[in-house]
C-alpha cells in the first residue's frame, strides 16, 4: 500500500517536462556545489607542493604559535619626537581656524587636530558669514585621508617630478608670444582676494592668458541677474532672520542654493519668540528641505513657478500679466495678499536657473524694500561664467587654444558636454589639470598636478564683500601635492611662498592696520570700510555685450517671457544632495552612507516622481523581505541624451509632472568599487539650467536602495512629533498643545510623568546633563550626524549592510510625512476611528494612514539615545554592561558587552546599534577604518568598537569629562556654553542646546523649563535626560 | 665536628684578610689624591701668580661650566689656559678679556674683530654678560684655566681595579660560606646512613627481621588509599579544586604585566636622574600636568642637560659595587649619552645638530588596554598625586618596570581608599559640601564622587 503512494514535492513535478524536476532527480541543489572554487581544477591541485599531512603540520603548528604567542603580550614602541613642536602636547588637542574653499562649499571652520592631525571640523562661531559647517564641510576632514589620493605629479599616467612639470608649463608659456594661441585657467570660483590678484599678475606677466571661471553647478542666471542689475557679477544676500514672510520659489536655500549658508539666520526667525515667528511659503518641484521646513508648500512644476513669478510681480506693481493659465491664480492672489502685509518683512527668492526670474526676484525684493534683502554687499562664493566656458570650448575645438591649465575642476564628469570638452582637449598642445584625486579629467590630460586638500593649503576669502576669511594648513602635505596658486607663483618666477604673498596682500589691502596675527587666529576678518552701493543704472549701460535698456523695460519683458512659460511633457528637476553637493567628495564614506534627510536613502541618487505619474508609468517602490527597500528603473532623456537605468523614489509632495535628480554621483574613475554608486546627472545638464524637459520610460528590473526609514507617517501618533500651530501657540495654554499623556493610576488618570515604577536617584548634585532639541529650529540639515560620526569613531558599514537596517549612526534624523494634508488632520482622523471596520474603522483607517499624502506636512526629529533615568534598557543587561551615571548619561561599557542585543530590543527609542561584524581591519569593509591613512582621522580619546558589542550615543561624555577636568584643573566652576556635544557644537542653527540642568543659570535649564517642552514618548516613564520642543507652525494666512 | 669548626675559622680568616686587603687599599688612594692637588697647586703657582685656583674653580662651576670646559669645546670654546692662548695668537690682553667677560655683546657691537671672529664660529650666539664678576674674580677663574687640568689618572684604573676585585673576593666568601654548608648537610646524610647500617647489622645479629613481618600484614598504604573511596573523592576534590585555583590564579595574571622591565635601545637611569640628581619628574614628564600622556620626553628635552653633560662621571663616592658587577661603569653610561647624541644628530666635535636624526624607539612598559581611559592630568595636577603612587620607587629604578598590575581592581581600590583633594579647588566647593552632607562624611572619596562609574573610565 504505502509503497504506492506518490509524494508529490511541488507543484512543478506534475509538468514532466520542467527542467528544474529533472534537475532535481539527479541532483540534490539546483546548481552545481561551486566545489571546484575551493579545490581548483586538477592541475592546479596536483602541482601544489602542500599534501594532506603539510596541511595538518601547518594547522598544528599556527595553532600552537597562535596559543603560545596569546600567552605573551606584545611589545609596544613608543616613539617620541625627536624635537617636539612648542605648541604641541601629545594628549592635547589644538584648535585653528580656517576656512574651506573648495568651489562649492565655502565656510569658516575650526580644526581640531591632535599630535598634528587634523581629525574634526567644528563651526567657527567668530564668523559672521559663512560660520556654519555643513554636512559636507564636517566631512571634508576625512577627504584629506583619502587613501586613493593622488601622491604626487603626473604625465600622461606615469609618475613625474614637479621639475619637469614646471618646465613643461613655462616652456609653454614661453612659446604663446610666437604662437597665436591663448592660454587658459579655467578654474573653480575662488572668491579670493590673492588669488585673484595673483592671477591678474600672472595675466600681465605673460601674453594671451584668459581666466576662466567654472562651477559644476552653476549660478550664472543669478550672478547674470544681479549683473544686469547691480553692476557687479555677484550674488545678493540674504539674512532670513529678518525676514518675517519669505516666499520662496524653488529655492532650496537651506541646502545649496547660491552657495548655501543661510539656515542659521533662518532657523532663528523660526523660534516663536514674544508670538511671533516667519512664516514661509516655498513653491517646488521636488521636495527639498527647504520645502520640508516650510509652513505651507505649493508642489509646483518650475514652469508653473515661472507664470507664478510673473503673476506675483504684476500683482505687486500693479500691472497687468498676461499669460496663458489661470490655474495658479489663486495661489497668485493668496501669496501677493500676503506679501503685501508683510511689506518689507518679505523676501521673494528663486531658484529657477532662468536669467528672467532671477532678474524679476531681485525686481520684487528692491521693490519691496525688503530688509533680508542685501544687494550692497553681496556674496562671492559662485562666479562661474557660462558664456566664458562656451566660447572657451569652442576655442578648444577650434585649436585656437596653446594650453589650458585646470584647477578645482572636472569638466569630463561635470560638463554636460564633455565629449565636445574632451575633442577640444585633443587639440590643445598643453593641458594640466589640478586635482586631488585622480579622475575623469586627469584620464585625458597630460599633465595631472596632485593638489593640496584644503586642510594643507594656504588662502584667503571673500565670501561677501567686506568679509574676509584665511584658510591655513593645520597639517604638512601629506604627499608630494602642490597647491595651484603656489604653482602660478613658480611659472611667473617669484621666489615667494604663497603664505608671503597672501600676506602681502592682505597688509596692502584688507587689514588696514589690523593685526594679521589676530586675524589668522580668528580665521575671520570684517573690513570696517564697507563699500557704497553702486548705482544701477549707471552700470547696466557700461556692461559689454549686454543691449542697452533702461531696468523697467528689461524687467517687463522678463515677466513677459516668464509668463509666457510652457512646459511640454515631464518637468526634470536637478538638484545637489546635502549629503553630496557637487560630488568632490564622492569617495568620502560619511558622505556617502549619510542618509539623505528627505528620502532616508543613502549610497544612491534616483529619481523622485509623484505618486501619480509612478502609477501612470508603472513604477514603484517596494519594500522586500530582508527589510529593504527596492525601486524600478527608468531611462530619462533629455534633448537625446539618455541616462539608462536609473532607480526611482516615490516622493510624496513631488509636484505632478516633475522629476527631480541630483547631482554627484556616478562617478567611477579614481574610485573604489563601493564608492561608485548611482548615475551621473550631469549628462542631462543640458545649457547648465537645472531645469529641463525629460522624457521618461520605464525599464526593466529593480534597484536595491539602501534606505534607513521605510515608514513614512506617524500613523497619527501626534506624541512623538507635538506640533501645533501658532495660533493655538499663541492663544491657548500649553496643557491643550503640549499635552502631557496620562495613565491609569489606581483607576484615576494621573500625568505620565507622576508615575514611577522605579525609585528615583537624587540628581541634583553635581552636574546634571541634559540635550535640548528644538524642533523648530531643526532644519533636517544632517550637519550633527557627520559631526557625531567624526566625533565618536561611528563605523561606516557599506550600502549592503545599510540595506539590511545595520547602519551604525548613532545619530538619526527621523522624517515624517503626514497622511493627510497636515499632522493635526492624521491626529482628528486617528481620534476618530470608531470600530474595526466600516468607514471610520480602524483597521482600514490604519492602513490609509501608512502612506503619505500627496503634499504632505514634513517634519524632522534628530533621535539619538535618550539617556533616559529610567532605562529600560539598563535593567535587561544580564552583564551590567549598560548603566547609569550620577550625570545622567546612561553609559555603555563596551569591553564588559557580551552581545545579547537585550537592551536593543528593550530600548523604546531604537537607538542602539550592534556591531554585527568587525568593521576596522577588516577587508570586507574597506573603509576609512581598513587604512593606515584614514585612521588617522580617529578620534584617540574614543574606544573603536570591536565585533559583537552594542554601541550607542555616549551624549560625548569624553567631550563632558574633558570640560570638567579643565575646569577642575584651573580651580574654577564650568560656565555655561561650554558643555557641548558633537552634535550641539555642529549645530548652527540653535537647535541643539546641551547643558547642565542643575546650574540654574544655563541656558539648557531655561529651555526645559519652558512650556513647549516635551519628552519622547513620554507615557513609557523613562524620563529621558534629551527633550524636545514642540514644533510650531505658521500656518496664519493673511 | 671538628672538621666545621676548622671551617668556621678559615672563613674568619678570610674575612679578616679581606678587611685588611680593603683598608691597605683606600690609604693608596688617599696618597694618590694628596699628590695630585699638590701637583695641582704646584702648577697654579708655575702659572698665574696674581689668583686663587681654588676661589677661581668654584666661579667657573657656578658660571661658565654650563657652556665651557677646559679642554673640550661646548656652546662656548674651550678654556684651558685661555690667556696664554690668546696672547700668544691673537695678542690680546687680560684687559680684553675683562672687558669680553663682563660685556661681549658690547664688544661684538663695537667691531672688535677677535670677538665678531669667535661670535661667528660659534653660530653667533652670544656670551651672555657677566657685569658683576670684578676683574679678581675674573683673575682667579683664569688662575683656574690656567692650571693643566688633571688627566683622567691611571692609577685610579687601577685602584677600581682592585675594588672589583675585592668586590669579587667578597662574593666568593658567601659561596665559601655557602659550600661548607652544604658540605655539612652531606656529612650528616652520610653520618645518617651509617648509624642505619650499623643498627641494621645489630639488629641481624639479633635474629630479628621486622621488615618483611610488617609487609605481610599491611596492604602498601597508596593500596588501601586506592581502596578508599572516600579517601579517593575526597583527594579528587581537592585536587580539582587546587588546580582551578591555580588556573584562576594563572588567568587572572594574563595580560597583567606587572614587573614588566624590558631592554630599552637606550639605557636611561631612572635612579641616576631622578635618585642622585633629584630631576623632578615632570620636568621631563611635562605633559602629565596637563595632558592625558604622561609622555615619553622629546630628545630635546634630553638635550637641555646632555648638551654640557657628555660623559658621566658617577656618584662621588664612584660606583658602587653592585653597578660595577652589572656593568653599569662610567664609560657604560657616557656611551649610552653618545647613543643620544646620535639619535638626536648632535655633532659633539662642531657642537651643532647634523639634522641627521633616527628617533629612539623606547618600549612600552606600561601599557593600558584601549578601553581604558586614563588621564594623566587629573591625577598628578588636580589630585596631586605623587607619581610614585603609581610607579613605585622609579628613583630607585636603575631599570624602569612596572610597579603596580594597573589592574581594574586596583584602580578601583584606590578610588575607594582616597581622598578627593578640594582644597583650594573652586570647582569643588560646592559639590563637596553637598555631597560630603548627603553621605555624612568629612572628607570625599574618589569614589563617592562618583569615581566609580564605568564610563568615567570606558568610552
Amino acid at each position: 500500500m504505502a509503497s504506492n503512494k506518490k509524494y508529490w514535492k511541488s507543484e512543478a513535478e506534475l509538468n514532466p517536462n520542467d527542467s528544474i524536476v529533472e534537475a532535481l532527480k539527479q541532483n540534490e541543489f539546483v546548481e552545481q556545489i561551486p566545489v571546484d572554487d575551493f579545490l581548483g581544477d586538477k592541475q592546479n591541485l596536483s602541482s601544489t607542493s602542500t599534501n594532506r599531512r603539510d596541511f595538518l603540520k601547518y594547522v598544528g603548528f599556527s595553532t600552537a604559535a597562535a596559543s603560545l604567542a596569546a600567552c605573551e603580550g606584545p611589545v609596544i614602541k613608543s616613539i617620541p619626537y625627536v624635537v617636539q613642536p612648542e605648541n604641541i602636547v601629545p594628549g592635547v588637542a589644538n584648535y585653528y581656524a580656517t576656512t574651506i574653499a573648495n568651489g562649492f562649499d565655502f565656510a569658516s571652520v575650526l580644526i581640531k587636530t591632535r599630535e598634528g592631525r587634523p581629525i574634526k571640523v567644528e563651526n567657527n562661531t567668530m564668523a559672521k558669514v559663512g560660520g556654519g559647517a555643513n554636512a559636507r564641510v564636517q566631512a571634508s576632514v576625512l577627504s584629506l585621508y583619502d587613501s586613493t589620493r593622488l601622491q604626487g605629479p603626473m604625465a600622461n599616467g606615469e609618475p613625474v617630478e614637479w621639475d619637469a612639470l614646471n618646465a613643461a608649463v613655462k616652456a609653454k608659456m614661453g612659446s604663446l608670444n610666437v604662437s597665436s594661441k591663448k592660454a587658459v585657467l579655467l578654474t573653480q570660483t575662488y572668491a579670493s582676494p590673492s588669488t585673484d590678484r595673483l592671477i591678474s599678475e600672472f595675466k600681465a606677466a605673460n601674453e594671451n592668458i584668459e581666466h576662466v571661471t567654472y562651477d559644476a553647478i552653476s549660478e550664472d542666471a543669478a550672478l547674470t541677474a544681479y549683473e544686469n542689475s547691480y553692476g557687479e557679477r555677484a550674488l545678493a544676500d540674504y539674512d532670513f532672520e529678518k525676514a518675517e514672510l519669505i516666499v520662496s520659489l524653488g529655492a532650496d536655500f537651506l541646502a545649496d542654493w547660491q552657495g548655501g549658508g543661510y539656515s542659521s539666520g533662518y532657523a532663528k526667525g523660526r523660534i516663536p519668540k514674544n508670538g511671533k515667528m516667519s512664516r514661509h511659503v516655498q513653491l517646488e518641484a521636488n521636495m527639498s528641505l527647504t520645502g520640508a521646513n516650510a509652513d505651507k508648500r505649493f508642489p509646483l512644476t518650475p514652469s508653473a513657478q515661472k507664470v507664478v513669478l510673473a503673476k506675483l510681480y504684476g500683482k505687486l506693481n500693479g500691472t497687468s500679466v498676461g499669460g496663458n493659465t489661470s490655474e495658479y491664480d489663486a495661489i497668485v492672489e493668496q501669496l501677493t495678499g500676503e506679501i503685501k502685509k508683510a511689506g518689507a518683512g518679505a523676501v521673494v527668492v528663486t531658484g529657477l536657473d532662468d536669467v528672467n526670474a532671477q532678474t524679476v526676484a531681485l525686481a520684487i525684493n528692491k521693490m519691496l524694500g525688503s530688509r533680508a534683502f542685501d544687494a550692497d554687499s553681496p556674496r562671492y562664493v559662485r562666479q562661474g561664467n557660462i558664456k566664458m566656458l562656451e566660447t572657451l570650448i569652442s576655442d578648444m575645438k577650434a585649436g585656437r587654444i596653446g594650453a589650458l591649465i585646470m584647477d578645482g575642476v572636472n569638466p569630463m564628469y561635470s560638463l554636460p558636454n564633455s565629449i565636445d570638452f574632451k575633442e577640444g582637449l585633443e587639440k590643445t598642445d598643453l593641458s594640466v589639470l589640478f586635482t586631488a584625486n585622480w579622475n575623469e579629467t586627469a584620464e585625458v590630460v597630460q599633465y595631472t598636478a596632485a593638489s593640496n586638500h584644503y586642510l594643507e593649503s594656504w588662502g584667503d576669502l571673500e565670501m561677501k564683500k567686506g568679509h574676509y576669511s584665511l584658510m591655513q594648513p593645520t597639517i604638512k602635505e601629506l604627499f608630494d601635492t602642490r597647491q595651484f596658486q603656489s604653482a602660478l607663483l613658480n611659472w611667473m618666477g617669484s621666489e615667494s611662498s604663497y603664505y608671503e604673498y597672501i600676506k602681502e596682500t592682505w597688509d596692502q589691502g584688507i587689514l588696514n592696520g589690523a593685526s594679521w596675527n589676530q586675524a589668522l587666529q580668528d580665521g575671520v576678518f570684517a573690513s570696517e570700510t564697507m563699500a557704497v552701493a553702486v548705482d544701477e543704472g549707471a552700470v547696466v549701460d557700461a556692461i559689454e555685450g549686454v543691449e542697452v535698456e533702461t531696468p523697467n523695460v528689461r524687467i517687463a519683458s522678463a515677466v513677459r517671457s516668464l509668463a509666457n512659460a510652457t512646459s511640454n511633457g515631464m518637468e526634470l528637476t536637478l538638484y545637489s544632495k546635502v549629503g553630496m553637493g557637487d560630488g568632490q567628495q564622492a569617495s568620502n564614506p560619511w558622505l556617502q552612507e549619510f542618509p539623505d534627510p528627505i528620502t532616508r536613502v543613502s549610497w544612491d541618487n534616483y529619481v523622485t516622481i509623484s505618486k501619480s505619474d509612478a502609477e501612470a508609468l508603472g513604477v514603484e517602490n517596494e519594500n522586500v523581505a530582508n527589510g529593504g527597500m527596492d525601486g524600478s528603473y527608468v531611462n530619462l532623456t533629455v534633448n537625446g541624451v539618455t541616462v539608462e537605468n536609473v532607480p526611482v523614489v516615490v516622493q510624496p509632495g513631488q509636484a505632478k509632472g516633475s522629476v527631480g535628480l541630483s547631482f554627484g554621483y556616478g562617478k567611477s574613475v579614481g574610485m573604489k568599487e563601493e564608492m561608485r554608486t548611482g548615475v551621473n546627472a550631469f549628462r542631462l545638464y543640458e545649457g547648465f539650467n537645472a531645469n529641463q524637459n525629460v522624457s521618461i520610460e520605464k525599464a526593466g528590473g529593480n534597484h536595491e536602495f539602501a534606505c534607513v526609514q521605510l515608514h513614512k507617517t506617524l500613523m497619527g501618533r501626534g506624541d512623538i512629533i507635538k506640533e501645533t500651530s501658532l495660533e493655538v501657540f499663541n492663544t491657548k495654554d500649553h496643557a491643550e498643545w503640549n499635552h502631557v499623556p496620562q495613565v491609569s493610576l489606581n483607576h484615576q488618570e494621573v500625568p505620565a510623568t507622576s508615575v514611577d515604577l522605579w525609585e528615583s536617584f537624587d540628581r541634583s548634585i553635581g552636574h546634571h546633563f541634559n540635550l535640548s532639541i528644538d524642533l523648530n529650529a531643526c532644519t533636517g540639515c544632517g550637519a550633527c550626524v557627520i559631526a557625531c560620526h567624526a566625533e565618536n569613531n561611528v563605523p561606516v558599514v557599506g550600502k549592503k549592510e545599510v540595506r539590511v537596517s545595520r547602519d551604525m549612526h548613532w545619530l538619526r534624523i527621523d522624517r515624517y510625512y503626514s497622511s493627510e494634508d497636515s499632522f493635526e488632520a492624521d491626529n482628528t482622523k486617528k481620534d476618530e476611528f470608531d470600530g474595526l471596520s466600516g468607514d471610520n474603522g480602524s483597521l482600514g483607517g490604519f492602513g490609509e494612514l501608512e502612506n503619505p499624502a500627496e503634499n504632505p506636512q514634513v517634519a524632522f526629529q534628530p533621535v539619538m539615545c535618550q539617556h533616559c533615568n529610567h532605562a529600560p534598557c539598563e535593567t535587561v543587561c544580564p552583564v551590567a554592561a549598560t548603566s547609569h551615571g550620577r550625570q545622567g548619561q546612561n553609559q555603555m561599557a563596551y569591553n564588559r558587552c557580551v552581545g545579547t542585543r537585550y537592551c536593543a530590543n528593550n530600548c523604546p527609542y531604537k537607538v542602539r546599534r550592534f556591531n554585527w561584524f568587525l568593521y576596522n581591519n577588516n577587508e570586507e569593509f574597506d573603509f576609512h577604518m581598513n587604512n593606515d591613512l584614514g585612521k588617522m582621522v580617529l578620534n584617540p580619546d574614543v574606544n573603536v568598537r570591536s565585533r559583537g558589542v552594542i554601541e550607542k550615543c555616549s551624549m560625548c561624555i569624553q567631550k563632558t569629562q574633558k570640560t570638567i577636568l579643565d575646569a577642575k584643573r584651573e580651580g574654577r566652576l564650568v560656565a555655561d556654553g561650554e558643555f557641548q556635544t558633537a552634535c550641539s557644537a555642529a549645530c548652527e542653527n540653535g537647535a541643539m542646546v546641551f547643558g547642565d540642568i542643575n546650574d540654574d543659570s544655563s541656558k539648557v535649564s531655561e529651555l526645559k523649563e519652558s512650556n513647549r517642552m516635551y519628552h519622547l514618548l513620554e507615557h513609557v516613564g523613562t524620563k529621558p535626560n534629551v527633550f524636545y520642543h514642540v514644533k510650531v507652525r505658521n500656518t496664519n494666512e493673511a | 665536628m671538628k672538621k666545621v669548626l676548622y671551617r668556621n675559622q678559615f672563613s674568619k680568616v678570610f674575612v679578616f684578610s679581606l678587611v685588611v686587603t680593603l683598608l691597605f687599599s683606600v690609604s693608596l688612594v688617599a696618597q694618590d689624591t694628596v699628590t695630585e692637588s699638590g701637583d695641582a697647586v704646584a702648577t697654579e703657582d708655575a702659572g698665574a701668580s696674581d689668583g686663587d685656583a681654588a676661589a677661581g674653580k668654584a666661579l667657573f662651576n657656578q658660571n661658565c661650566a654650563a657652556c665651557h670646559a677646559l679642554n673640550r669645546k661646548m656652546t662656548g670654546p674651550a678654556l684651558a689656559n685661555v690667556e696664554s692662548r690668546l696672547a700668544e695668537e691673537e695678542g690680546l690682553d687680560r684687559e680684553w678679556l675683562y672687558s669680553w667677560i663682563k660685556n661681549s655683546p658690547g664688544m661684538i657691537r663695537s667691531g672688535d674683530a677677535y670677538a665678531n671672529k669667535i661670535y661667528n664660529e660659534f653660530n653667533q650666539a652670544a656670551m651672555t654678560a657677566f657685569p658683576t664678576l670684578s676683574n679678581a674674580d675674573i683673575d682667579n677663574i683664569l688662575a683656574y684655566t690656567a692650571a693643566p687640568p688633571p688627566a683622567p689618572a691611571a692609577p685610579a684604573a687601577g685602584e677600581a681595579a682592585t675594588v672589583a676585585s675585592g668586590a669579587a673576593s667578597g662574593g666568593i666568601s658567601n659561596e665559601v660560606i655557602l659550600g661548607a654548608l652544604a658540605l655539612v648537610f652531606a656529612l650528616l646524610v652520610v653520618m645518617l646512613f651509617l648509624v642505619n647500617n650499623t643498627l641494621r647489622r645489630i639488629a641481624e645479629a639479633n635474629g630479628i627481621s621486622v621488615e618483611k613481618e610488617r609487609a605481610e600484614k599491611r596492604l602498601p598504604i597508596w593500596k588501601a588509599f586506592a581502596q578508599n573511596q572516600f579517601l579517593v573523592l575526597v583527594t579528587v576534590i581537592f585536587l580539582l579544586l587546587g588546580s582551578a585555583y591555580f588556573a584562576y590564579g594563572w588567568m587572572m595574571q594574563i595580560g597583567v604585566d606587572q614587573g614588566y622591565a624590558p631592554i630599552q635601545p637606550i639605557h636611561y637611569s631612572h635612579k641616576i636622574h631622578a635618585g642622585d640628581n633629584k630631576i623632578e619628574c615632570k620636568y621631563c614628564h611635562s605633559s602629565a600636568r596637563v595632558s592625558k600622556h604622561s609622555g615619553i620626553p622629546a630628545m630635546n628635552v634630553c638635550m637641555n642637560c646632555h648638551k654640557s653633560i657628555y660623559e658621566y662621571k658617577g656618584n662621588p663616592e664612584g660606583p658602587s659595587q653592585e653597578d660595577l658587577a652589572n656593568g653599569y661603569t662610567n664609560e657604560f653610561y657616557t656611551k649610552e649619552i653618545k647613543k643620544l647624541y646620535k639619535a638626536v644628530g648632535w655633532d659633539e666635535e662642531n657642537q651643532k645638530y647634523t639634522g641627521e636624526t633616527q628617533p629612539i624607539e623606547w618600549v612600552r612598559i606600561h601599557n593600558l588596554p584601549d578601553f581604558a581611559y586614563f588621564n594623566h592630568s587629573q591625577h598628578v595636577s588636580v589630585a596631586g598625586v605623587e607619581c610614585q603612587t603609581c610607579h613605585g620607587p622609579v628613583q630607585e629604578m636603575e631599570v624602569m618596570y612596572q610597579y603596580s598590575p594597573l589592574t581594574m581592581g586596583w584602580c578601583i581600590n584606590c578610588h575607594r581608599e582616597t581622598n578627593v583633594k578640594v582644597e583650594g579647588n573652586e570647582y569643588y566647593e560646592k559639590i563637596h559640601a553637598e555631597l560630603s552632607k548627603k553621605y555624612g562624611v568629612e572628607n570625599l572619596t574618589a569614589a563617592q564622587m562618583g569615581g566609580l562609574e564605568c564610563g568615567k573610565c570606558h568610552y
